[in-house]
């Protein structure tokens, strides 16, 4: 990056790690966390979403409805969400394969799942064979986003079915009695209040959320962590590094990042919940309107 | 082979007894049913000795985090929040890194080699990493159940000339307990879930011999078809969580006998997910 580092031999150390820690390879690694940013501020409003469809679902009169919404609550509380993670990166490829297997090949004679392979037609291969290396790397990032999303939009499905529940009965009774339907009482008098209860729910989900999201790594994804353990080692799989096993120093580097990362949002989220509390049915609405008056 | 054979043969396998070769093609149900319930004895194994640990250090670090002196309270704090704010994933690799840097041939201590070797080794050192962890979040539980314990109680210890330590193993300890019982009981589960990341991050599975999703993502990558290893390790961790939560209530229970039933604690599941 810096002109002397052409010339290795006038490097005094201070100046070998500023050129050490500008390398090609490192500007990918500060890279990769702008691809843990994307994830988080793709994931967050998809896995919104999906938790308040859920939730609709969990609360609907049609029973079919109801009870897809409550199994897909209730689907993270006893299984552990990695296998939910390892599960859907392998089923969603294979789902989506398949379903343009169907489309564009429909003569297609040889079974798709024969012994150990799982064979589709070239034409409904995602992404196409021949495209560029960086599709293949955006595609595998969309399938481990949609995962994110779905794990965690059952978790804040769980979280705003809770919320919706804890706003109290009169307040929806009072819109009722005012001659709203159903939908008016949802959409202005229920989903306004529900955000207060929901809010610490929600910033625990975004808590973990920030926490989960070293297991890009493990859905194939080349995040920090895959780089972190990529530079730290003394050798890869090209190139033998001129520095010993340095993998501490780096995850050193993540775990600070982490913990400065959940602080700051920490910090953000209780300034969220005294704003959203202001003026609001609750002890802590009323606290906030004696400390004014 | 039938499935009495295999389950001869494999039942064990995580912990190296019986047939040494996994298998490797011909996948049957029931190999998988049993390979992937031998790999669960791992996650039983991290998952109790980490709880019965973590349990006592929680206590001790609860405490530390309302000491008066500073020199007590921060650095409690400080280890709480180490734990609590940073990806259990990273700590497994943190902890794997430091373990191997330890000196190869133990370090000498008063005339005595200590081996370390061993922590590197996953079944002490990521226990070391969920124990820690897991002390982490049920301190915080702890210290939470602490500030709610009622201000009648001591008052009530103080009348009754109760001081000291007596007063903590009879009045605050049990009634902590009773408070922080139910977020302990999803602390717990989710401890749980959380050894399933054990053989995915640093710590190598020693000749093949993993937890139960390991053998999953075995199952899954031979086969190219995730559609049945990994609804059975669902099928198990399910299992795992009923046993866990009916375990719990039984102490939960025990804790609340002696009040009325409508102010007793109830259990929810409420998820923690990872960490």
């Amino acid at each position: 990056m810096f002109s002397y580092c052409a010339d290795p031999s006038t490097l005094d150390s201070t100046r070998w790690m500023l050129c050490y820690l500008t390398s090609g390879k490192h500007l990918l690694f500060y890279s990769s966390f702008g691809t843990v940013l994307l994830l988080l501020a793709v994931t967050a409003p998809v896995a919104l979403a999906f938790g308040f469809g859920g939730a609709m679902a969990a609360r609907s009169h049609n029973p079919g409805l109801r009870l897809f919404g409550k199994g897909y609550t209730a689907m993270v509380r006893g299984i552990p969400d990695i296998i939910f993670f390892m599960f859907f990166v392998i089923a969603l490829d294979q789902a989506l394969e398949w379903g343009l297997h169907q489309w564009r090949c429909p003569d297609w004679v040889e079974p798709i799942r024969n012994g150990l392979e799982f064979k589709v037609c070239p034409a409904a291969k995602v992404p196409p064979s021949s495209a560029p290396q960086i599709w293949h790397e955006v595609y595998g990032f969309a399938l481990a986003v949609v995962t994110f999303a779905i794990v965690f939009g059952a978790f804040a499905a769980n979280v705003l079915y809770g919320a919706m529940n804890a706003v109290p009965r009169a307040q929806l009774e009072t819109a009722e009695a005012y001659g709203m339907s159903h939908r008016q009482v949802f959409r202005r008098v229920l989903v306004p209040q529900m955000w207060v209860y929901a809010l610490p729910g929600l910033s625990n989900l975004w808590l973990i959320l920030i926490k989960a999201t070293p297991l890009l790594f493990l859905l194939g994804v080349k995040d920090i962590v895959y780089w972190a353990n990529e530079l730290g080692s003394s050798k890869t799989d090209t190139f033998a590094y001129p520095h010993g096993d340095w993998k501490l120093w780096y995850f050193l580097g993540l775990l600070v990042f982490y913990l400065a990362f959940t602080r700051l949002s920490e910090i953000v989220l209780s300034r969220l919940s005294r704003r959203l509390s202001r003026g609001q049915a609750t002890m802590a609405g009323e606290a906030m309107r004696k400390a004014a008056a | 082979m039938t499935c009495w054979e295999t389950i001869g043969a494999y039942a064990f396998r995580s912990l190296g007894y019986g047939e040494r070769l996994l298998p490797k093609s011909d996948f049957t149900l029931c190999q998988q049913f049993t390979l992937i319930g031998s790999g669960l004895i791992w996650n039983i194994y991290f998952g109790v000795l980490a709880l019965a640990f973590g349990f006592f250090l929680a206590n001790a670090l609860a405490l530390a985090k309302t000491a008066r002196s500073a020199w007590v309270r921060k650095p409690a704090e400080w280890f709480i929040f180490v734990f609590r704010g940073s990806p259990l994933f990273i700590q497994f690799f943190l902890g794997y890194q430091l373990f191997v840097l330890l000196p190869k041939n133990g370090v000498e201590l008063w005339g005595i080699t200590v081996h370390t070797d061993w922590l590197t080794k996953a079944w002490a050192g990521a226990l070391f990493v969920l124990f820690l962890n897991t002390a982490a979040y049920s301190a915080e539980i702890f210290h939470g159940a602490l500030m709610a314990v009622p201000k009648g109680d001591l008052e009530a210890a103080d009348a009754y000339g109760i001081t000291g330590f007596a007063r903590f193993r009879r009045i605050l300890w049990p009634t902590m307990l009773r408070l922080g019982w139910p977020a302990y009981t999803n602390e717990a589960i989710f401890l749980f879930h959380a050894t399933t990341l054990v053989f995915f991050s640093s710590f190598p599975a020693f000749r093949q011999q993993g937890d139960a999703l390991y053998y999953a993502g075995y199952f899954a990558d031979k086969t190219y078809n995730p559609f049945i290893p990994y609804p059975i390790v669902g099928f198990y961790f399910i299992c795992l969580t009923l046993l866990l939560t009916w375990a719990f209530s039984l102490v939960n229970r025990r804790l609340n006998r002696h009040l009325p039933s409508n102010q007793r604690a109830r259990i929810r599941l409420r998820p923690q997910l990872i960490r």
